[in-house]
């Protein structure tokens, strides 16, 4: 059987990203674009459609976080306890400006 | 049920709300399981068009033969998508479509009844579909994500034809006196199948589809929340629902008759009313255009 296994990614608006959206089978680029018409543009949902072969698909799926990388994101940042003993070396906790810190 | 610590920590994955995709480890158990559900999901989506496909040509107004032949190339799609999950699982689907004529799969019990008005048609969109969209929202929230993901779509895609079979009883109630009557009629061939939908009132902590979270729901809670949203609306129509038994009780859960299981068991086990008409026309449309994909695939060879 020649069938090919596309993968479909739709853009819902201009300027949105692409999402995975399901797959189907098609035994060439001109069938899967007929297929892709009928089984992902019924209702004009989309205003674009990227039709990938499977096997174009390169997954990288072992991903571990082998080192703590939490200094690179905002989760890795706890100012709360350190702020409020900087507030109240500096006399200003009770002030209440300067709003609060994660 | 658990013979390995892989499948232990598999168990609880799932139980605790983890989601699997197709690419991941999972235990046979749950690939079968997998396969056999999702199988008679698209069998039913893929037969549900018969008893509506006899309607087109009769369809009373051009819109109505549009919207229902939309609706049937909805459940034509959904049929479509869902057996890309059970190839993706492992079965491909000529296997499946030949289990399906050969018997040895199942399709839903609402799929193996006649119609025989265009009351019939405003029912089933309306009511049939209704009682599906109960499953399938509640699998939305299934263990297999490519499950998930799919159901979303199919979801959005059912509401409409729900609103479409509404407004078909509807015209229907509010028309000539024969009109009315031929909902009322239908409605009273329908409720039992309707009450069966779900399936027996097996305890959630029971049912091994529950255990593997392919299912999220008891098929007790599922029918409960069908009658939650659809008794009102259908009273309120003058209609006359036939059991007499059924009523809210102070607890706010439905009584009603007792389905006969064993009926049930029958009928989706291709001894319906219907089912070998259904299955035999399956076979006569694979076969008459088994030369297309022939065609198609000579072409692209």
């Amino acid at each position: 059987m020649p069938d090919l296994v596309f993968e479909v990614f739709r853009q819902e608006r201009k300027g949105k990203p692409f999402e995975h959206a399901g797959s189907f089978r098609a035994p060439d680029e001109r069938a899967a674009e007929i297929y892709a018409r009928e089984f992902y543009d019924r209702r004009h949902e989309s205003v674009r459609l990227w039709l990938v072969p499977r096997s174009a698909i390169h997954p990288l799926e072992d991903l571990p976080d082998e080192f703590d990388t939490s200094y690179r994101r905002v989760d890795g940042y706890s100012l709360k306890s350190r702020l409020r003993e900087a507030r109240e070396r500096a006399g200003t906790l009770d002030s209440g400006s300067g709003g609060e810190a994660a | 049920m658990v013979d390995d610590a892989r499948t232990q920590e598999f168990v609880e994955y799932v139980q605790s709300g983890g989601q699997v995709e197709s690419t991941d480890w999972m235990p046979d158990e749950y690939r079968r399981r997998l396969i056999k559900f999702i199988e008679m999901h698209a069998n039913s989506e893929l037969m549900g068009v018969l008893p509506e496909r006899d309607w087109i040509l009769r369809a009373p107004t051009l819109q109505r033969k549009l919207a229902l032949t939309a609706k049937i190339q909805d459940e034509v799609g959904h049929a479509q998508l869902i057996y890309r999950i059970v190839e993706d699982l492992g079965k491909p689907r000529e296997a499946c479509l030949d289990d399906l004529i050969a018997g040895t799969s199942k399709f839903h019990n609402v799929f193996h009844y006649p119609t025989r008005s265009w009351g019939d048609v405003g029912v089933i969109a309306w009511l049939v579909d209704a009682a599906a969209i109960v499953s399938q929202k509640a699998l939305l929230k299934t263990s297999y994500a490519p499950y998930a993901r799919i159901m979303k779509r199919v979801c959005w895609e059912e509401s409409f034809h729900i609103l479409h079979g509404r407004d078909v009883v509807l015209a229907m109630v509010n028309g000539a006196e024969g009109q009315r009557a031929l909902v009322q009629e239908a409605l009273d061939r329908w409720w039992e199948p309707l009450m069966m939908f779900h399936g027996t009132p097996i305890p959630a902590a029971d049912d091994p589809l529950y255990y593997w979270r392919i299912k999220s729901q008891a098929n007790e809670d599922a029918r409960q929340e069908f009658l939650d949203g659809y008794v009102d609306q259908i009273l309120e129509l003058g209609l006359t629902i036939p059991d007499p038994k059924l009523r809210r009780t102070a607890a706010g859960t439905w009584d009603y008759t007792e389905p006969d299981w064993e009926k049930l068991m029958a009928v989706v086990s291709g001894h319906g009313p219907a089912s070998a008409e259904r299955i035999a026309f399956r076979a006569l449309s694979r076969a008459e255009v088994e030369w297309v994909s022939r065609v198609v695939l000579a072409e692209a060879a």
